[in-house]
């Protein structure tokens, strides 16, 4: 079975460039874990996909590798950052890929691609071997063209790793036999929560049209859908927008042109400060750069506590409203994104109307729970997801969920493939 | 009034090594200023009490035992760099102690 | 700023010292902080490291058991408080040492908090509190080629070695030790030689100053009596317990000539100078240096168990001060004879030939006790003491850095 791996997971002796011109040209000497897990279960390396430099966006057009192009309409975007994984699905290319997923890398590419993408519990997939972009909430997960695929693939990248200190010592729960369950089609008992914040956000009409056709189905199926309150939401991008920058600075201070990839400006009379500067100037691209000084101002000393120890408060908050929503609900449901897939270029130039497209994944990364994206359905002719959350370590819950809408909403195809 | 001023851009790239033009600075201060007023809505959350969570996996006590473990060959180490003299990474001439 | 320093004796009548000091030890463990590297000094360079130590995209630290235990023993020796939960920090600077350009370190929540360790000086017992023990990493080596002695001014190039990058290292911090006078810079040895001892005794470093296992930080501050303590200043690079007694006196006496010239003293890092015996200024920065502390993402809080930690503390060997005691006892020895026994660095010798069937009594009746004693001068002789004329191995063959030391010699142990 051959799978199409992100190009941010090391893969040893093959080039792992994290779609950044820094790390051209770089042969790690070693596996990332979910790699060696891959080839323990027999699954054939087909390549590797292109993505967001360091995962670092919602397009795929920040790759230093050029763009890629969303199956559905060449002119748009396949989301980001895990662009490329998607869209071989959807161009049927490869059957099964991996992603990683920040704050939303492998769902929001799987909604706006017509394809399933899944976040495991943070800590339930070893993220060793994974370029680092932010520690504390960067998960690889499975992607794929149908919900029980993913789970299949899920169920060979998950597991207990001690060479990942944040890896979960518990056995992984059985999705592929959730999945199967779903895809009975029967939801009874089963209580979906809507939450209310949500609402406000404002989704395109058709995206939300598509998200409430996806509800209809699964009520028919026998779940309930219960409205929860999550007040604290709202700051969950805010606070995102800080944590990820800030472990990102300090990641990514290691590509610095002394051990391995780009240098730039050695010419035997600078200086190293000024030879790294220029090498890290030249390697990185402009929202990479963003970020880092974003990160770097949020940890300085005069700023932390504004910024980086309020985002870890916020945090906090965050994670008790997702435990309080589900003591009343099972899983909670969202359009995967609020858009469908933009045309290229049109968010590049205001930075902030792109991280937007996070809105409703980012929640889960800083609660580190599992999330799915399952598609729900069309809007203008474009594909839209429909997540699934669910509690932490409770993986199986959500692939019974996304199958049993998978089971009443059928599956997408590109018109030109089907 | 901006969050963020062209001179701390040019600090802060200069603090994470990044050799920006005065172009990108004039870009770069414009996009932060509009990132960091919406990203400071977080302090709009009173949150004196709740205390920060840095890891979402309540995990304490991940130790490894201290067992030998092989390391890479001196080939596979330097095979990356940039630069190689002496099976050591040559790097250029270093003016500052540190930061 | 060349100016003539006062006679000793008058300006500890006149000004009062404060002195603090940070002593970093390399732990033998048997493989490093956060990888399975072996700690082995003897090898080719870069033959030691792997993903891990060589900070590559994607390798991710696991904490050492062995190291966690051995800095609890430490702290636990120590009198410290053992913290019930405790963190790693990313501190970040760039150097080319350091292969992730941030070192695994803690910040505010130490292993070991609030501890003390008593040292005898001409008699006395100075308590001096202990501030903090904490964990970090250690880096890789850099060696500068191209100036003169491997000086890194002047050098056109360096060339880094990152075998030692990832060996657990401790840090030792004491309070402000005030109130100690013209005995500081004794103190301040005899800290670092009791401190010594007590770790050799536990038996998790070999701490061995002229190796590097064992370096020292000096601070030092003077304020005139009543008044609120002086600004200080950090000496580095102190790679010899002769070096940290020196080192605090020069800079008492540079101090107090810039005091009593008017002069302000300034909070920078100076450099001891073995030849000399003075202290020089290290480079000066435009800013002061923010490492931007964060709560380390990659590993988990440590929280002992504290059945666990008084196990340790029970297990505790009989800590050198309280050995000397018993084998004073035992040999029959006045304070001031077992002083010069101890002086002489003679404990262990006589210990041993003990041991090999010597009598005990051999020691009290015999000349054991007039052992040469050279450092065990009056106070007052200090004043008098001035740099012999010897030659030291020269600092400048070191890197401005502890850290980045040019070449330090294998510890013949680990070989
Ligand atoms: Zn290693």
């Amino acid at each position: 079975m051959p799978v199409g791996v992100k190009d941010i997971v090391a893969t040893r002796g093959v080039p792992t460039t994290a779609g950044s011109r820094i790390l051209e040209g770089w042969r790690p000497p070693y596996d990332a874990t979910v790699v060696e897990r891959m080839r323990a279960a027999g699954l054939v390396m087909l390549g590797k996909t292109n993505l967001d430099e360091f995962a670092m966006g919602s397009s795929t057009e920040y790759s230093a590798y050029g763009p890629t192009y969303n199956p559905w309409d060449l002119t748009r975007i396949p989301g980001g950052s895990g662009g490329g994984s998607a869209a071989a699905l959807a161009a049927y290319e490869a059957p099964l890929t991996v992603g990683t997923d920040t704050g939303g890398s492998i769902r929001q590419p799987g909604a706006v691609t017509g394809t399933v993408g899944a976040k495991p519990t943070y800590g339930g997939t070893s993220r060793y071997g994974l370029v680092a972009f932010s520690s504390s909430l960067d998960t690889p997960g499975p992607c794929a063209r149908t919900v029980e695929d993913a789970a299949l693939l899920h169920a060979v990248l998950a597991g207990h790793d001690p060479r990942d200190s944040t890896s979960i010592p518990q056995p992984v729960p059985d999705v592929v036999g959730a999945a199967r369950l779903g895809a009975t089609g029967d939801l009874t008992g089963v209580r979906l929560g809507l939450v209310r914040e949500f609402g406000a956000e404002g989704a395109e009409p058709g995206v939300m049209a598509a998200f409430r056709d996806g509800l209809d189905a699964l009520t028919k199926l026998g779940a309930e859908v219960v409205e929860v309150s999550c007040p604290h939401f709202q700051y969950a991008l805010p606070a995102y927008y800080l944590i990820a920058p800030s472990e990102c600075s300090s990641n990514l201070a290691r590509f610095d042109g002394v051990r391995y990839g780009l240098r730039v400006g050695d010419d035997g009379q600078k200086a190293i400060e000024e030879v790294m500067s220029l090498t890290r100037e030249a390697g990185f691209g402009p929202e990479v750069k963003r970020r880092v000084i974003i990160g770097t101002y949020a940890l300085s000393s005069g700023y932390y506590d504004a910024y980086y120890g309020q985002a870890q408060k916020v945090r906090t908050l965050i994670t008790r409203d997702f435990t309080a929503a589900f003591e009343q609900v099972d899983v909670l449901v969202s359009p995967t994104t609020p858009f469908v897939a933009f045309p290229l270029g049109s968010r590049t130039s205001d930075p902030y109307q792109m991280y937007l497209a996070d809105l409703y994944t980012i929640p889960t990364n800083l609660y580190g729970g599992p999330a799915i994206s399952v598609p729900c359905g069309l809007s203008e002719g474009l594909p839209v997801g429909f997540q699934i959350m669910a509690p932490t370590l409770a993986d199986d819950r959500m692939y019974r969920v996304a199958a049993a809408l998978e089971s009443a909403v059928g599956t997408l195809t590109p018109g030109e493939l089907s | 009034m901006a969050a963020i001023s062209r001179e701390e851009v040019a600090h802060l790239a200069r603090l994470s090594r990044l050799a920006v033009s005065e172009e990108e600075i004039d870009v770069f201060a414009g996009q932060l200023d509009v990132i960091l007023q919406a990203v400071a809505r977080v302090g709009e959350v009173v949150a004196e009490d709740i205390p920060p969570t840095s890891h979402s996996v309540p995990l304490t006590n991940v130790l490894r035992d201290d067992v030998e473990v092989p390391c890479l060959t001196p080939e596979e180490a330097l095979a990356g760099a940039p630069d190689v003299e002496e099976g050591r990474f040559r790097v250029p001439r270093i003016l500052e102690e540190e930061a | 700023m060349t100016v003539t320093l006062p006679p000793y004796d008058e300006v500890v009548a006149r000004y009062e010292p404060v002195i603090g000091l940070e002593t970093h030890v390399e732990l033998g463990t048997k493989t490093k902080m956060f990888c399975g590297c072996p700690i082995d000094f003897g090898g080719q360079p870069n033959t030691r490291i792997c993903p891990v130590c060589l900070g590559l995209p994607g390798s991710l630290p696991v904490a050492n058991k062995a190291a966690i235990e051995a800095t609890i023993r430490i702290g636990l020796a120590l009198n410290c408080t053992i913290a019930t939960w405790s963190r790693f920090a990313r501190k970040n600077y760039f150097y080319p040492d350091m292969p992730k350009n941030y070192q695994i370190s803690q910040y505010d929540e130490p292993l070991c908090v609030d501890g003390w360790l008593d040292v005898e000086v001409e008699g006395e017992i100075v308590r001096i509190g202990i501030e903090r023990v904490h964990l970090e990493e250690d880096t890789g080596k850099t060696q500068h080629v191209g100036g003169a002695t491997g000086r890194i001014h002047g050098a056109t190039e360096s060339l880094v070695d990152y075998n030692r990058a990832g060996i657990p290292l401790v840090e030792i911090v004491t309070k402000p030790v005030p109130g100690t006078g013209a005995l500081a810079p004794i103190v301040a040895r005899a800290y670092v030689t009791e401190l010594r001892d007590v770790i050799r005794s536990l038996g998790v470093s070999d701490v061995r100053m002229e190796q590097g296992s064992l370096r020292c930080d000096v601070n030092t501050s003077l304020s005139l009596p009543g008044e609120p303590w002086g600004t200080r200043t950090e000496t580095k690079n102190v790679n010899s317990l002769r070096s940290v007694e020196r080192a605090v006196r020069s800079e008492i006496l540079r101090q107090a000539a810039v005091l009593d010239a008017g002069g302000k003293i300034k909070q920078e890092t100076r450099h001891l100078h073995e030849e000399t015996g003075d202290t020089r200024p290290g480079r000066s920065k435009e800013t002061a240096t923010d490492y931007r502390y964060f709560p380390e993402p990659d590993l988990v809080p440590l929280a002992p168990d504290p059945a666990w930690v008084a196990s340790l503390k029970e297990a505790l060997p009989e800590l050198p001060r309280v050995h000397r005691k018993r084998l004073q006892t035992d040999w029959g020895l006045s304070d001031l004879d077992m002083r010069s026994v101890v002086n002489a660095g003679a404990v262990e010798l006589i210990e041993e030939t003990i041991a090999a069937g010597a009598s005990p009594r051999a020691p009290a009746s015999g000349g054991w006790a007039s052992w040469p004693a050279a450092p065990t001068r009056p106070a007052s002789s200090w004043s008098r003491w001035v740099p012999r004329p010897r030659r030291w191995p020269s600092c400048s063959a070191w890197s401005t850095r502890a850290s980045s030391t040019t070449s330090w010699p294998a510890p013949y142990w680990r070989a």
